[in-house]
């Protein structure tokens, strides 16, 4: 094969929704990156004070060079009819805080006090990130009653759960008087994005093993054995997520984008090698044919994920066909033959879960990534105005091609208004035409405003300022500020309309998941879902010798 | 103590809620967020000001002029300060620049100070005995304000661009840089040789 030439996949294909929710975990994925940076510091139990029923207070540390990050928890008795994964509960099994240092006792207590309140409770900027959690109780009472009688639990039901306890939430960032980004942005150690929110749910999964560890023991001292390593290894942390992460992604252009860029610029070096090796190679094939494995302990009940995991399957097998058939270290340019056969013969699905696979071999490419995927966004926050008008309107019609032939007229265009609820803080999805309290919308029309704001660009001045412009059009302000960071940033805007009647917003939540590493994705409507963190990965006292590939040996 | 996240946060929808558009309730946010930084009561002056507004509204400016006068009521600070900050390069021409009968002064020195960081020269501002040295945003230097007296209606302000002079005298500067030249080694014949990069001839 001659020289090639390869370039970047264009954003008006990638940030589809369609395509962004087709995304899988990666080599790139947050929660991996996490344990190949912390793999070298020291894992501590500090502090195990429960009761006999497993409620009290636990500190769990990572140290190195002498800082430490300590996850403080607080278990507590609740009622059945208490426990909810909505987000409007007030009332949880664990609740926990990671604490930047070691916790004094008075630490501790002000925590204790605050903590288990989670959004009506305030923690200090002494504390990084904030969360809670619910048994799956099925699960988490069969595998103490198994322990206290001497036995393991049952590994079909495990499967089929495949964790101990469900997060609803994972606050950072400020939140609820949480320590600001900037206060801690250049350790190195966290320069990752969602890096503390990672290790908080990392450490929340050894409080679960050692919770009915001691909960078994108590009830039946004499005979109670302890949870099995490898099965404690395939269980992770669930979590229910709903519309809360959708607008996070619209709100940080730029991070957003570091993220989408990091995932094409490694597409693009992989695609660009000219000879495979042998030994690459394999390591794609292995993780490749562990990875289909889990295809089948994908369990839900949304006929959307089902149709969209059967697809899956299905192009997979025609994939392995061609693998075996059609591929060998020998050909040049081995990856870009790949990739562009898979996107001439496979859906969006599997398309992205072969990009996926793609990396696993290329850690020099990977690594230095990582790096690159947080961002300083308050760099790119003042608006250029003194831009030409004419300026403004080629980025949009260069950035926004697709947007700008949407008909805003209609109605099913329009379908949509994203707000916040008066009761959590949380956004919301409604119909604009049934629902009260649109006059009340988000700024997440970003497509409908961005059309706006052409239309009235067409008609003005093209030699004047923006701020000429701008001093008699502040409702568009806010999308000619995106409009010049989309000009910077090429993968910062969804190019699809959020507010239509089409839209499906657990996309957008895959989407953002997909970079924390979730597997298992588990639509429970199309406004939230369930997912599975960290299940397969090293216990703490592993993590020094694990390998990164750990994913794949717990997907079954 | 509230994180400067949440700051942000709540004066962008506390602005919106006030009748300001997405837009500017972000630079609103933006600015709480560095005026609180910089030790500048931010919040309580927003929540003066937004309360005000409600009965008695406040005018926006057309154009920024040299000397600007509102036509009948008093300067919005907010939307003196978006206008000022998108054409700072044009108005940093004027030099100097008065506003008559401004709204809650403060909310307007955050946009300077960015405007300051965007044209890269110091800018002071004074009004009603305040005055304040705004550093190309990384700080404000403030002489006479107290932060429990708010001032609600500055009747003059004035802006000054300020050219990027020294602040010591060349006097001065020749005795620092004699002093530093303690730090540098006698040079030799041998160390001129060999002991730069360049070659000694550089003919092509």
């Amino acid at each position: 094969m001659s020289k090639t030439n390869i370039k970047f996949r264009d954003p008006s294909v990638v940030m589809k929704l369609s395509r962004l929710g087709s995304f899988h975990q990666s080599k790139l994925s947050f929660l991996r990156s996490f344990i190949r940076e912390f793999k070298e510091w020291n894992y501590k139990r500090n502090l195990f004070d429960l009761d006999k029923n497993g409620y009290g207070t636990a500190v769990y540390s990572f140290e190195k060079n002498g800082r430490n990050y300590s996850l403080v928890c607080f278990a507590q008795h609740i009622d059945p009819n208490e426990r909810s994964d909505r987000v409007i509960a007030t009332k949880w099994d664990a609740a926990f805080v990671l604490h930047d240092g070691v916790p004094t006792r008075a630490d501790i207590d002000r925590l204790r006090d605050n903590v288990p309140k989670q959004e009506i409770g305030r923690v200090s900027y002494k504390e990084l990130t904030l969360s809670r959690a619910n048994k799956s109780v099925r699960v988490f009472e069969h595998v103490v009653n198994s322990l206290s009688q001497g036995h393991q639990p049952d590994k079909n039901l495990l499967n089929k759960v495949g964790y101990l306890y469900r997060t609803t939430a994972v606050y950072g960032s400020g939140k609820f008087g949480l320590a600001d980004r900037f206060r801690i942005k250049d350790r190195k150690e966290i320069c990752g994005p969602f890096r503390l929110e990672m290790m908080l749910v990392y450490l929340v999964r050894q409080f679960t093993f050692d919770q009915v560890n001691h909960i078994a023991k108590s009830r039946n001292p004499d005979k109670a054995i302890t949870l099995d390593k490898n099965i404690a290894r395939n269980l992770g942390i669930g979590n229910s997520t709903g519309l809360g992460m959708a607008p996070f992604i619209v709100n940080h252009p730029t991070l957003f984008s570091n993220w989408i860029y990091c995932r094409e610029k490694a597409l693009k070096d992989i695609r660009s090698i000219e000879y495979v090796n042998t030994d690459d190679f394999n390591l794609f094939k292995d993780c490749f044919n562990k990875s289909k494995l889990s295809l089948d302990s994908w369990l839900t009940d949304s006929q959307y994920q089902i149709n969209k995991i059967n697809s899956l399957k299905s192009d997979l097998l025609k994939f392995t066909q061609y693998l075996e058939k059609d591929c060998s270290a020998k050909i040049g340019y081995l990856w870009n033959k790949i990739y562009l056969w898979a996107e001439k013969n496979l859906h969006e699905e599997c398309i992205e879960y072969i990009v996926s696979m793609m990396m696993e071999p290329y850690d020099k490419i990977i690594d230095p990534l990582i790096n690159e995927m947080s961002s300083e966004e308050e760099k790119y926050f003042n608006i250029p105005a003194h831009r030409k008008i004419s300026e403004l309107k080629a980025i949009i019609e260069n950035n926004y091609k697709s947007i700008i032939n949407i008909d805003f007229k209609e109605k099913k265009n329009t379908a949509n208004f994203w707000f916040i609820s008066r009761n959590k803080e949380e956004p919301r999805v409604a119909n604009r035409y049934k629902e009260y309290g649109s006059e009340l919308e988000q700024p997440l029309a970003i497509a409908r405003d961005i059309k706006l704001l052409y239309e009235r660009l067409v008609k003005a001045k093209p030699t004047d300022t923006v701020a000429d412009f701008l001093l008699n059009n502040d409702d568009v302000r806010h999308v000619v500020r995106r409009a010049f960071i989309v000009e910077k940033f090429p993968y910062s805007e969804i190019q699809d309309n959020t507010i239509g009647a089409s839209l499906v917003p657990i996309d957008m939540l895959r989407l953002k998941l997909s970079f924390f590493g979730a597997i298992k994705f588990d639509p429970r409507s199309d406004k939230w879902l369930r997912i599975n963190m960290y299940q397969g990965a090293p216990l703490p006292h592993e993590m020094k010798l694990s390998n990164d590939t750990w994913v794949y040996n717990s997907l079954r | 103590m509230q994180s400067f996240s949440e700051i942000d946060i709540t004066s962008k929808r506390a602005s919106k809620a006030a009748g300001f558009d997405w837009g500017i309730a972000e630079e609103v946010g933006k600015n709480m967020r560095n005026l609180e930084m910089f030790g500048l009561p931010g919040v309580k002056n927003l929540n003066l000001y937004l309360q005000k507004i409600k009965k008695n509204p406040t005018e926006k400016p057309k154009k920024i002029e040299k000397e600007n006068k509102p036509q009948s009521k008093e300067f919005c600070p907010i939307y003196c300060g978006t206008t000022f900050l998108d054409d700072c390069k044009m108005l940093e021409r004027l030099s100097r620049i008065k506003f008559i009968n401004v709204s809650y002064p403060l909310l307007f020195l955050p946009f300077i100070s960015r405007a300051s960081e965007i044209v890269g020269k110091k800018i002071s501002v004074q009004y009603e005995k305040n005055n304040f040295l705004l550093n190309f945003d990384k700080t404000i230097f403030s002489k006479n304000i107290k932060n429990s007296e708010v001032v609600s209606l500055a009747k003059e302000v004035f802006i000054e661009f300020l050219e990027n002079n020294n602040s010591f005298s060349i006097q001065e500067w020749k005795e620092l840089y004699k002093l530093s030249e303690k730090t540098f080694v006698e040079e030799t014949e041998s160390s001129k040789k060999i002991g730069a990069g360049a070659g000694l001839t550089d003919n092509d």
